[in-house]
């Protein structure tokens, strides 16, 4: 190949998904084969549990090598140790012999190991059995092709699509993230925004070579791979300029005013815990939106009752008596949970999703409510129903969570009731919103514009029509202007309430209360600060 | 050609465990010869070259771990690996 060709400058044009520019190294993650492998041929799986183990062991040295303490270095040289033994992966080759897929045989193999350690006396033998499991996981990753979680710091990740997991796994502090699907409503990007992480999307990542330096241009939405020297230099700048206005956003505090005198509150969406870190409370106006399915995700198991109520009381604690909206599990659509959400689901955002989901599973659904309850006595706690659609199905709720109360209060337990409110995101519940008994509004923006206009969010072809339309700035006034006269809160905690262009429609409708990913709070409170009303 | 053997008592806190394992049958993997680990002087024998083999043994602390071996370097790799598990598999760095 001609060198002066591979290296010469390269501009991709993608669709901006989040604003930014980053600079570094392109990390290309293989592509996510599909696990229905049943027409490979015997040598191919074979052949793939070797690659499979070959690149485990390799992304383990490396992790080795970075382990930074004797314990992880002992942990990891373990793991390397049992890959290193033929003993180990014997028994599945021996399984793919006999006409297995590599997948399945490889976990049979290991079960059988897991649980002789499982059942040992002494202590220390049964921990092993976690080592083994984690190896498990490790070769099963490489074998879907999903590479390793841990990606490198700084670096422009480019990939088909990312799970929220592994999104939320990686360190990603300058770094970027390129995708082929997703768009800018999609799950990813949303979490790529709350953390500032620059991102683009619609673009042919396989056209794109590991290890090449590139630029990507969040506000553009393009790639630039192989900069010349005088492109790095401008894009250099605008990074600088771009740290140094991030900074000076985060340190713009107290209240938000419009340029009229009015106030308006800005509370932030989080996922969890870790973006809390190193945000003060006293800089927000409270927590508008706890997406609590995250929780719920990229796990083995579904997590307790006790594990809820103890982050739930931590984001509490953290906000200090301001108010904090933890939105009930919302599962489906995009958000699949194994072993909860349907698979197959001809349609999942028009199927079995949400507020639906939670009504079908009552112990999963009564868990978090009880979580909930208790939390309630720690702080200024609301509870939030996404996808409501008909009025029975909030009503139904607050049965469900009077009976938790009441169990709760027999076990002799701490709870109460906290408000219970509805997300408005279905088109036929901003409709009648005069029909719901719920204690405040919040507009989930992002289902709203693409049920209005019938266009899916992740089609890029859509883009267009997935838009905030008239229809949807007239269904927010609806919902605002009722919920105004009954004495009710209404706020908008989708992306629409954190992009500084929308604010002043937004302020146009009545909207008073934004919830925006913490990455937004400067460019949104600037955006309200210059709003001096509705243009006549 | 005979089995050497050899036998030593193992007192590290843990017993036969992840780095004692590592430490132990990278040690043996070092020698030509074929080396078996057992818990008791007539087996059953396990490929001490084996890390899945030889934890899944279980050894517990104060276990007598017996080794034979086959080959051309059989005499040194006894020596070696009684050193190893006498010295508490240097665990004292």
């Amino acid at each position: 190949m001609d060198d002066r060709t591979r290296r010469a400058a390269q501009r991709i044009e993608g669709r901006p998904a989040v604003p930014g520019i980053a600079l570094g190294p392109l990390v290309r993650l293989a592509p996510a084969k599909h696990e229905t492998s049943q027409s490979r041929t015997v040598a191919e799986e074979h052949r793939a549990l070797v690659d499979a183990l070959l690149a485990a062991k390799t992304a383990l040295t490396v992790l080795a090598q970075h382990a930074g303490d004797d314990d992880a270095e002992a942990i990891l040289s373990f793991q390397i140790a049992l890959l290193e033994d033929d003993n180990l992966a014997e028994p599945a080759f021996a399984l793919i012999a006999g006409g297995e897929a590599a997948h399945g045989a490889w976990s049979t193999a290991l079960a059988a190991q897991i649980a002789s350690f499982d059942d040992a006396d002494d202590a220390y033998f049964r921990a092993r059995a976690s080592d083994l499991r984690d190896l498990r996981d490790r070769v099963l990753r490489h074998l879907a092709g999903e590479a390793d979680q841990a990606l490198p710091s700084g670096a422009i990740v480019a990939a088909d699509d990312m799970p929220p997991s592994m999104f939320l796994a990686t360190d990603w502090r300058d770094g970027g993230l390129v995708l082929r699907r997703g768009s800018p409503s999609s799950h990813v990007a949303i979490l790529a925004r709350s953390r500032g992480v620059p991102m683009i999307v619609g673009v042919d990542v396989d056209r794109l070579e590991n290890g090449t330096d590139a630029v990507l241009d969040g506000d553009a939405g393009l790639l630039i791979v192989n900069p010349d020297s005088d492109t790095r230099a401008v894009y250099d700048q605008r990074r600088a300029e771009q740290s140094k206005a991030r900074q000076a956003m985060t340190s713009f505090k107290g209240p938000v005013l419009t340029a009229t005198g009015e106030l308006v509150q800005v509370m932030i969406n989080v996922t969890g815990l870790a973006e809390l870190e190193g945000l003060d409370p006293s800089h927000v106006d409270g927590i508008g939106l706890m997406r609590t399915e995250f929780l719920f995700q990229g796990r083995e198991k579904l997590p307790t009752e006790e594990e809820q109520y103890q982050i739930y009381k931590r984001m509490l604690e953290w906000a200090a008596g301001k108010p904090v909206t933890i939105r009930t599990l919302d599962a489906g659509g995009d958000k699949p949970i194994a072993g909860l959400t349907q698979q197959g689901d001809i349609n999942p955002f028009l199927g079995v999703r949400g507020v639906r989901l939670s009504l079908r599973h009552l112990d999963v659904f009564r868990q978090q409510l009880r979580a909930l309850a208790r939390a309630a006595t720690v702080g200024n706690l609301k509870v939030m129903i996404p996808m409501v659609t008909v009025a029975k199905e909030l009503d139904q709720c607050r049965v469900l969570f009077e009976q938790a109360l009441e169990a709760l209060h027999r076990e002799g337990r701490h709870a109460k009731m906290p408000p219970l409110g509805m997300m408005v995101e279905v088109p036929a519940a901003a409709l009648t919103i005069e029909d719901f008994n719920a204690d405040f509004f919040s507009i989930g923006s992002n289902d709203l514009i693409q049920y209005v206009a019938a266009a899916s969010r992740d089609e890029p072809q859509l883009a267009d029509l997935a838009q905030p339309s008239r229809a949807v700035f007239n269904l927010i006034r609806h919902v605002v202007e009722y919920a105004d006269g009954a004495g009710r809160e209404a706020s908008l905690c989708g992306d629409l309430a954190g992009d500084p262009e929308q604010v002043a429609a937004l302020l146009d409708q009545g909207l008073r209360i934004f919830s925006v990913a913490p990455g937004a709070l400067g460019p949104v409170r600037a955006a309200i600060a210059r709003y001096a009303g509705p243009v006549a | 050609m005979n089995k050497l053997r050899a036998s030593v008592l193992m007192r590290h806190e843990v017993g036969l465990h992840a780095r004692p394992s590592v430490k132990l049958t990278k040690l043996a993997k070092a020698f030509e010869s074929r080396i078996d680990l057992g818990l008791s002087p007539d087996g059953p024998w396990v490929d001490a070259k084996s890390i899945v083999k030889v934890m899944a043994t279980k050894a517990p602390k104060d276990s007598t771990i017996y080794f034979r071996a086959e080959g051309s370097d059989a005499k040194a790799a006894l020596e070696a690996l009684v050193t190893l598990v006498d010295g508490d598999f240097q665990d004292g760095r």
